[in-house]
């Protein structure tokens, strides 16, 4: 356990750090001017990222080796698995946002610098296996989060979209702390060996109601039902491509976070989280599917959308297994891969004078107008909605094999009635685009990096994915492996 | 053709036709789309005439694990041989049936050829999570096919289709899954054979029924199929009537039965009761439809008691029956549809009253429309008569009450196709605008002779279409034996009288 063992372990971090500062300097001297050149660089240095990770996850790392910082941060293959998904939507982020913004006049060079230190802060959530590990990973995100929420300044939707964040990302910031105060106290350590084994002959009631409340903080940053009425607000308020950062990216970071807490330190105490996270997930499900009925606006339904669906990884959650760690993180992928897509598609959506199209009864009629958007937005919809043969369907059918080889039959029951809840607007969306008089309200060209990650992510949830399941399904498996091996 | 992949082909052939139609325009797509189902009708000929009657079970068998989780095995033995061969008969005549289709044609043809693959892929899946994602996925392109070619109220069918079918569908995935689990495979010959524990049978059989009762339809959640027929474009409907309602049958032939026997029959009555009750009363409701498509619809649901009776009838009579039902109702159905669907884009009414007298000016359409009026009835000599009379007779040997009640199906049936044909056809010509409808041309007698043929082949001849299926019917019935219920009209025909009572009886007659 020496330093430079430490230092190799944490390279993308590093990169990542230095990269951003060095970044944040250019467009210190450079100004908005260069926003494009940063943008390009940034996209660069996740890549390298991705490069730097990559081999852990091939390799399958995991064990004391993969341990730096006396266990205070953790390089493994489950980390890497995460980090790959977080460094690719960073990516797809940074490629589209510039024509967003460049045609409101607001792209600004510090945009790519935020969302570089954001993913930084994501990384170190998923390497976390220390409780202040995990805090500084988060809060990093988080900072850099409310200002991107706020980024469009002279939108006063995104500057209370912003502060909405904030107000609710510290009060769960404050009680996730309340928690782990609980958890060191009643365990006398922060780390999450060290609480494993504290907790192994039992766990005390501090030790519980740390558990819940630590719970608690992790459920909003997932935005899972009870604690999910920021997302609305948020994804409709904040600029397009940062709403579509927020669907991907923090989303894999907040539930690896959350398996790494729950699956790592509280492993051998499954029956004590079990029916909280069960409840979340049926929760999650069912008021994702029923809130979104009801929505206008494209962005929201998204939102209620990204609710619905983190109820159904955390099925996988809730099973406890290896298998059904391995089904979330092959759900994460699908995942990332559908809200890329969406969200490309609804950036594509341009009236006339280039502005935003966010009202679903405008897409009116869309697939005689732009049939390749229509067909992008529809397959995104039916594989959210789970309907085999899109990719969809196999996430799901992922977490809720696990539930059901985890003996957890009620639950796989009634997730799965409460799926064709969910099917209703996702259908609804498609009998506007494909079923209605065409209203003609989308008119706006786009550029080749929106159509090109619009097909490549529908190519991915298009049936051809499921060559994919082989190779994606033994690499989630190595990372569940080394998230249960490091317990 | 040991070792070539004739199922595969099959899939992929409207596959890629169906890609083609998305950027064709009208007129090419739809040679393009002709010419595909064409080649899958002859394939699927090629297939039948290389089937091995009285070989292996499963024939053609494929087997590709290129996936993680389920494998892509496909095979078929004569239950599903015949279906595939209904599926490919009829997709040419709906292609034909389209003509009428004026907006966004590729497409159309595209959903429908996405519809045959996912169809053949359905009788021809060998592993329990392909046939569900064949199942299903069937779901989108008629979803598209209802809401965007539909009639009036095509939004509101569209939804009832597609949410209530997902809702069966998905408790049967659960179920699935557990089976799986517990049997350690997802090859769906070895499930045939696997003995689940009887009590836990009771509920995946429940949830496999939840899937196959919305789909046959069964009494009473039919109620989202006259609202899909009747909204639904003529090729919809025919291949809704013809094919899509046989799936659920061919899941209770194929699942429910093999694999959970005493299931089965713990819940046979629960079946006979729904199906008596089908028979009854959407015969009833076809009797005072005045909407035609609507009154074929109901007809539908019935038949489907005919064959949901006859499956339950444990028995090789009711099973051979009941498959033969299906499959003359897929041709019969359909080809009532095609014929309300002849006169609907003369006229664009489906009301009954707006018609009158057609045997006057149209007798060539007449003639056909009588031909598959009478075997929607039952004709001995029709394909009707052969598969009711089979079921109703299995169905006797069980339980003679049921038999009794479903026998009345016939009766009814008789009463509301005889009145609708005679509001149609005959009478006098009320309204001069039908009075002056053309008769059929080519393309329509293309499309009726070879379904008029293929009724009165398998009334007169049924030996060809029961050949393919006897021993896979057999292999089931001898599955089920263990748990057959006693039958109540205990069949005593046949039965030698004991010997010294024949011998008093010889000498009484000296």
């Amino acid at each position: 356990m020496d330093w430079s063992h430490s230092l190799r372990l944490i390279a993308p971090e590093e990169t990542l750090s230095i990269a951003g500062l060095v970044l944040l300097l250019i467009s210190a001297w450079g100004g908005d001017k260069a926003s494009r050149l940063i943008s390009i660089l940034a996209v660069a240095v996740l890549v390298g990222a991705a490069a730097l990770v990559a081999p852990a996850l091939c390799g399958g790392a995991m064990g004391p080796d993969t341990s730096a910082f006396f266990g205070q941060f953790r390089a493994d293959a489950f980390a890497s698995y995460a980090k790959i998904l977080i460094y690719l939507s960073a990516a797809a982020t940074l490629v589209i946002a510039p024509a967003f913004f460049g045609r409101l006049g607001a792209m600004r060079a510090e945009f790519p610098v935020l969302v570089i230190f954001a993913t930084l802060g994501m990384g170190i959530m998923v390497s976390a296996s220390d409780l202040l590990t995990l805090y500084i990973g988060l809060e990093m995100n988080s900072l850099a989060a409310y200002v991107l929420a706020a980024f469009l300044r002279t939108d006063g939707r995104s500057a209370e979209a912003g502060l909405k964040y904030f107000v609710l990302g510290a009060l769960a910031s404050g009680i996730l702390l309340f928690g782990m105060s609980l958890t060191y106290g009643f365990t006398g350590t922060t780390s999450f060996s060290g609480i494993n084994a504290a907790v192994a002959g039992g766990l005390s009631h501090g030790a519980l109601f740390g558990i819940i409340f630590m719970l608690a903080g992790l459920a909003f940053k997932i935005s899972a039902v009870p604690f999910h009425m920021w997302t609305p607000d948020v994804y409709e308020g904040a600029p397009a491509p940062v709403t579509m950062f927020f669907a991907s990216a923090p989303k894999v970071a907040a539930l690896g976070l959350t398996m790494r807490v729950l699956l790592d330190a509280f492993g051998d105490q499954a029956q004590a989280w079990q029916q909280i996270v069960v409840f979340l997930a049926l929760a999650s499900i069912v008021v994702g599917a029923v809130g979104a009925i009801g929505q206008n606006n494209i962005k929201r339904l998204m939102a209620y959308s990204s609710i619905n669906n983190v109820g159904f990884m955390l099925v996988g959650l809730a099973a406890a297994t290896p298998q059904g760690a391995a089904a979330m993180l092959f759900y994460l992928t699908i995942y990332v891969a559908m809200t890329l897509g969406g969200f490309v598609a609804i950036l594509m959506l341009k009236d006339a004078e280039g502005n935003q199209v966010e009202e679903i009864a405008k897409l009116a009629g869309l697939s005689r107008t732009r049939p390749g958007i229509a067909l992008g937005l529809a397959v995104v919809m039916f594989s959210l909605a789970g309907i085999p043969p899109l990719f969809g369907f196999w996430g799901k059918f992922l977490v809720f094999q696990a539930a059901v080889d985890a003996g957890m039959m009620p639950l796989a029951a009634i997730g799965f009635a409460a799926s064709v809840i969910g099917a209703f607007y996702y259908l609804k969306v498609v009998k506007v685009m494909y079923f209605d008089e065409p209203a003609d309200v989308v008119k706006g060209e786009s550029d080749v990096w929106h159509k090109l990650i619009l097909t490549v992510s529908c190519v991915f949830i298009s049936p051809l994915g499921y060559l994919l399941t082989k190779w994606l399904g033994g690499l989630s498996g190595t990372a569940a492996t080394a998230l249960f091996f490091a317990s | 053709m040991s070792g070539f992949p004739i199922l595969s082909l099959m899939l992929a052939v409207p596959l890629l036709g169906a890609l083609a139609c998305l950027f064709l325009e009208a007129k090419a797509a739809r040679s393009v789309a002709l010419v595909a189902t064409l080649v899958d009708f002859v394939l699927g000929v090629i297939l039948w005439m290389n089937f091995d009657i009285g070989g292996a079970q499963w024939q053609f068998t494929e087997r590709v694990g290129v996936f993680s989780g389920f494998s892509y095995a496909l095979g078929i033995d004569g239950i599903a041989l015949l279906l595939v061969m209904l599926s490919v008969f009829l997709m040419p005549i709906c292609i034909g049936a389209s003509r009428s289709i004026e907006k966004r044609v590729g497409e159309y043809m595209a959903a429908f050829l996405l519809v045959e693959v996912f169809m053949l892929g359905v009788f021809m899946a060998q592993d329990l999570y392909l046939f569900y994602m064949f199942f299903e996925a069937g779901l989108i392109p008629m979803y598209l096919i209802i809401g965007i070619w539909g009639g009036a109220d095509r939004i509101y069918a569209s939804y009832k289709f597609f949410l209530y079918t997902l809702l069966g569908s998905v408790l049967m995935l659960v179920a699935m899954l557990w089976m799986v689990h517990t049997a350690g495979t997802s090859d769906i010959p070895t499930l045939m054979a696997y003995d689940f524990d009887p009590s836990v049978q009771n509920w995946l059989w429940l949830a496999f029924f939840a899937s196959f009762a919305v789909k046959m339809p069964m009494w009473p959640v039919h109620t989202w199929l006259p609202a899909a027929h009747v909204q639904a474009p003529t090729g919809g409907s025919v291949i809704l009537a013809g094919v899509l309602l046989k799936m659920g049958g061919y899941g209770f032939i194929r699942f429910s039965l093999p694999m959970f026997p005493e299931a089965s029959a713990y819940f046979a009555p629960l079946v006979w009761g729904l199906s008596m009750a089908a028979v009854v009363i959407t015969s009833l409701i076809a009797l005072v439809q005045s909407d035609m498509k609507k009154l074929i619809a109901y007809s539908s649901v019935a038949h489907m008691a005919i064959v949901t009776i006859g499956l339950f009838a444990f028995n090789t009579q009711g099973l051979e029956g009941s498959m033969l039902v299906m499959l003359s109702h897929g041709l019969v159905a359909g080809a009532l549809f095609l014929c309300v669907g002849v006169i609907y884009d003369r006229l664009h009414t489906r009301e009954i009253s707006r018609y009158g007298g057609l045997a006057i000016n149209m007798p060539r359409y007449a003639l056909f429309f009588l031909l598959f009026t009478m075997a929607s009835i039952g004709l001995p000599g029709t394909s009707g008569f052969v598969g009711e009379f089979l079921s109703l007779g299995g169905i006797y040997q069980v339980s003679t009450g049921a038999a009794l009640i479903c026998t009345t199906g016939i009766i009814l049936g008789a009463a509301y196709m005889l009145y609708l044909y005679r509001r149609v056809v005959f009478g006098e010509q009320k309204n001069a605008d039908a009075a002056a409808m053309p008769d059929l041309d080519v393309r329509e007698l293309l499309m009726v002779v070879p379904l008029g043929l293929a009724v009165l082949w398998m009334g007169v001849y049924p030996e060809s279409f029961i050949a393919p299926m006897r021993a896979d019917i057999a292999a089931l019935d001898a599955r089920l034996a263990r748990a057959k219920p006693a039958g109540d009209s205990a069949p005593t025909i046949g039965k030698a009288k004991p010997a010294h009572e024949e011998a008093a009886a010889h000498e009484g007659s000296h």
